[in-house]
């Protein structure tokens, strides 16, 4: 299947009217970031010509870190501080961790997210990731030699509401403006070039390196829906090498001890396990506990060993089929994604499940990637006459706590996003002006046994005798998979103040910490980048609104029009003072000021939507 | 972008659509049960691509919230437009006869009986081909139950008797949902 070509009509903008906007993987072993050039999706390289960046970060003292191939390189000798794989510790609590012992890491064990130890300091997994989109993005800028207006990050369709909002903070932090989170597989999709040519069901098998997804989706005609998703964001290739460690150390009877051991014998793991891929033997080198372990590894052996994890995999395949209410033979073709679907075994079984061969042609470290730079660019606007359309789903259901610890569904899995469902509630106190939710994520029915999210104090009903206020709470999930919650007292019409309590999230006061300590903005003057950010947004803000009347100015008359002219001409002057608050405050008001504007283009846009070719009054 | 109408029905509004319409307005379809599927899925996505946030991440923070809200109502409209049973219960919902499912638990003796012969089937089916044939044999009544829906909206407009129908079918969709999580805890078969 060819790479979907996207070809400018007509005249292609003007360079400078053209903003830059990228893909990027933030995968568990290896990051990439891709955007278009000339019409094609490409996978930027660095300056040795290597597009992949593994996912490694090592600190240093005196606030210094090295991140990628020289990280990676430094893993064996420096393991404590040298961070690999921080994917599987995004949103999750030490007691998430399946065996930490094995890891080389000094975890810190908070409420909250675990934090790493490491001779930089105490870091979250959200600073980790955010060091790793940092290069990246200066990676896109320097390749370009132009900022930034977005990009489209890329998550497992498995990640929890915690584990994305890690993401999308990991990404803010990198100074990087979040057009869209998409899930993995879609963008996979996108980049087979699975569109107006290709109709039909399709299964996306993502094997990465240490999350697993299965997706079916529908295509037709430049649409793209999500009809289940399944998986495990807790197993991929890691595992794998893990399960060959531990049986090359048994078959030496031997045990890994130091940091450094742990380190080695899983590089030595992977490398054969790699290997394997390619040959039917390979040799499994690594130096443990003072002695060398030398093993001839059979792929057989490798296979009957890991056996298990590939058939976890399986059986998430056929639950995603039995929520898709689809058989096997409703598949057209199944694409198979991530590093770990090299593996001969993955192959078979895939084949075997599906009944015909996976479909490969593209490179699976790549791929995730591509699709993401063209979804970035369509979002960025620079393809206007794109018919590229994302209906994708949650992954896995939302619900409260209620009475004895139990979880009331709110939103099913696999419902399509954006949603929102409401749910009624009222007080048990006279008086009572407040009241507390929990909310958890999963398919159990014991809140104990799911993932919590967060507490949400809602604050401000009037005050009634139990039992007689109507608190409407609304549940919206947005495109990007993210819990919003909102809640309003029917009779009055009060809507509530929400206070928000993220189990596994930073809060406001960690984020702006975390930025102060940033090494984007180190040596930085605080206040100069207040000031750089305020013009940014003023710039992205004329750029929409222009954007806007340009399409669909006609709707407006004169006055109103010229009054939106004026507001801009103002943020535009106010743009050259040197105070944030002032140029912030001239936005807003822009803003506000096409409120009413914007109402009208949805309307103009639905009823465009509503009127087609083929009319018959009934 | 084109949109290919298959043959159906649309009506065009002459009023701008609020969000407050019902569903049916807002798709441009005839308040009816019978409708046209494909048409149905056709109507989605040609509403999503007008209003879903994709369209408007280059746009305001206002512009951004409006799509939002827009678009979980198109997919609010079109999961329950797609579905009989959900259909059928919002038809009598609008023609003033709401199922309120949980106040009224009376059934007819008849339709009780039944349900209690298909939960001990479900309790002492031990094998695949014993689940599946109970499976066919619901799948059955339900099938015949929506055609009865259908005529009692459509065809009777007694939307009184649709509600009944509705409740039953709402115990039935219930114990399809348990049939499945049996076939889930028998050995996994070959075919799926």
């Amino acid at each position: 299947m060819a790479l979907l070509q996207i070809s400018e009509p007509g005249q292609s903008p003007n360079p400078h009217e053209r903003r830059l906007a990228v893909g990027i993987d933030l995968g568990t072993t290896h990051s990439l970031v891709a955007a278009m050039r000339n019409g094609v999706a490409e996978c930027l390289p660095d300056e040795a010509g290597r597009v992949v960046l593994p996912s490694v970060v090592r600190y240093l003292p005196d606030n210094r870190r090295q991140i990628g191939f020289e990280a990676l390189a430094a893993a064996a000798q420096d393991p404590q501080n040298t961070i690999a794989s921080v994917k599987r510790f995004m949103g999750r609590n030490l007691k998430d961790v399946v065996d930490p012992a094995r890891l080389p890491y000094q975890f810190v064990d908070k409420p909250g997210m675990l934090a790493l130890d490491t001779a930089g300091g105490e870091k979250s997994p959200v600073e980790v990731s955010a060091d790793i989109l940092a290069t990246l993005r200066y990676r896109a800028q320097d390749s370009f030699d132009d900022d930034l207006y977005g990009a489209v990050i890329t998550v497992p369709a498995y990640f929890d509401d915690a584990q994305r909002q890690a993401t999308k903070d990991a990404a803010t932090l990198a100074g990087l403006n979040v057009l869209r989170l998409i899930n993995e597989p879609t963008a996979a999709a996108i980049a087979y070039g699975l569109d107006n040519a290709s109709e039909g069901v399709y299964a996306i098998y993502d094997l990465g390196g240490g999350t697993f997804d299965i997706s079916i989706l529908r295509l037709t005609q430049g649409v793209f829906e999500v009809i289940a998703t399944g998986g495990d964001s807790a197993l991929g290739g890691d595992d794998y090498d893990r399960a060959l460690a531990d049986w090359a150390l048994q078959q030496a009877s031997l045990t890994a001890v130091s940091a450094s051991d742990k380190v080695r014998i899983t590089q030595a793991a992977r490398a054969c396990k790699e290997a394997l891929s390619q040959q039917d033997r390979a040799t499994l080198q690594a130096e443990v506990a003072g002695q060398s372990i030398s093993l001839t590894v059979h792929r057989d052996q490798f296979d009957t060993v890991t056996r298990a994890l590939t058939e976890r995999t399986i059986g998430a395949a056929r639950k995603a089929l039995r929520d898709a209410k689809l058989a096997v033979a409703d598949v057209e073709g199944v694409v198979m994604v991530g590093g770990s679907t090299r593996m001969p075994q993955v192959q078979a079984a895939v084949a075997a499940l599906f009944g015909r061969a996976p479909l490969n042609n593209l490179n699976p470290d790549e791929v995730v990637a591509l699709g993401a730079a063209i979804q970035a660019n369509q979002l960025a606007g620079n393809n206007t006459a794109g018919e590229l359309l994302l209906l994708d789903v949650i992954p896995l259901s939302l619900g409260i706590e209620t009475m004895g610890g139990l979880v009331e569904r709110i939103v099913p899995r696999n419902q399509t996003i954006p949603t929102a469902m409401a749910q009624d509630f009222t007080t048990y106190q006279d008086g009572q002006t407040a009241m507390a939710l929990h909310v958890v994520q999963g398919e159990r029915d014991m809140v104990a046994d799911c993932r919590s999210l967060a507490r949400f104090e809602l604050r401000g009903f009037p005050a009634m005798v139990a039992g007689a206020a109507r608190i409407r709470v609304t549940f919206t999930v947005d495109a990007d998979g993210l819990l919003r919650v909102s809640a309003r007292e029917q009779n009055s019409g009060v809507e509530a103040s929400i206070d928000v309590k993220p189990t596994y999230g930073l809060d406001d006061q960690e984020i702006a910490r975390m930025l102060q300590d940033s090494f984007s903005t180190a040596q930085a003057d605080m206040r100069a980048r207040a000031l750089a950010e305020a013009r940014l947004d003023a710039d992205r803000l004329l750029l929409a609104t222009q954007t806007a009347l340009d399409a669909d100015g006609q709707l407006l008359e004169g006055l109103e029009t010229a009054a939106i002219q004026a507001l801009m001409v103002a943020v535009r002057d106010g743009q050259s003072l040197d105070d944030p608050a002032t140029i912030e405050a001239l936005s807003k008001a822009l803003a506000d000021g096409t409120q009413a504007f914007a109402a009208m283009r949805m309307n103009h846009g639905i009823q465009r939507a509503l009127s087609g070719k083929n009319i018959e009054t009934v | 972008m084109v949109l290919g109408f298959c043959a159906g029905r649309f009506i065009v509004s002459e009023v701008p659509i609020s969000l407050g319409a019902d569903d049916f307005v807002l798709f441009g379809v005839a308040r009816q049960f019978s409708q046209d599927r494909a048409g149905l899925d056709v109507r989605w996505k040609a509403l999503q691509s007008e209003a879903h946030p994709d369209r408007f991440a280059a746009q305001s923070a206002s512009a951004q919230r409006q799509a939002l809200q827009w678009s979980v109502r198109i997919n609010e409209a079109y999961q329950r437009l797609k579905d009989p049973l959900r259909r059928a219960a919002y038809l009598c919902e609008l023609a003033g006869m709401p199922i309120q499912a949980e106040s009224n638990t009376a059934m007819p003796a008849r339709f009780l009986m039944q349900q209690i012969e298909w939960r001990e089937a479900l309790d002492d089916a031990s094998a695949l081909h014993e689940v599946e044939s109970l499976q066919a044999e619901v799948a059955a009544f339900r099938t015949q139950a929506l055609a009865d829906c259908a005529q009692a909206l459509d065809t009777e407009h007694d939307p009184a008797r649709a509600v009944a129908l509705v409740r039953s079918l709402m115990f039935v969709e219930r114990f399809i949902d348990d049939i499945e999580r049996r076939r889930d805890q028998l050995p996994s078969q070959a075919s799926t």
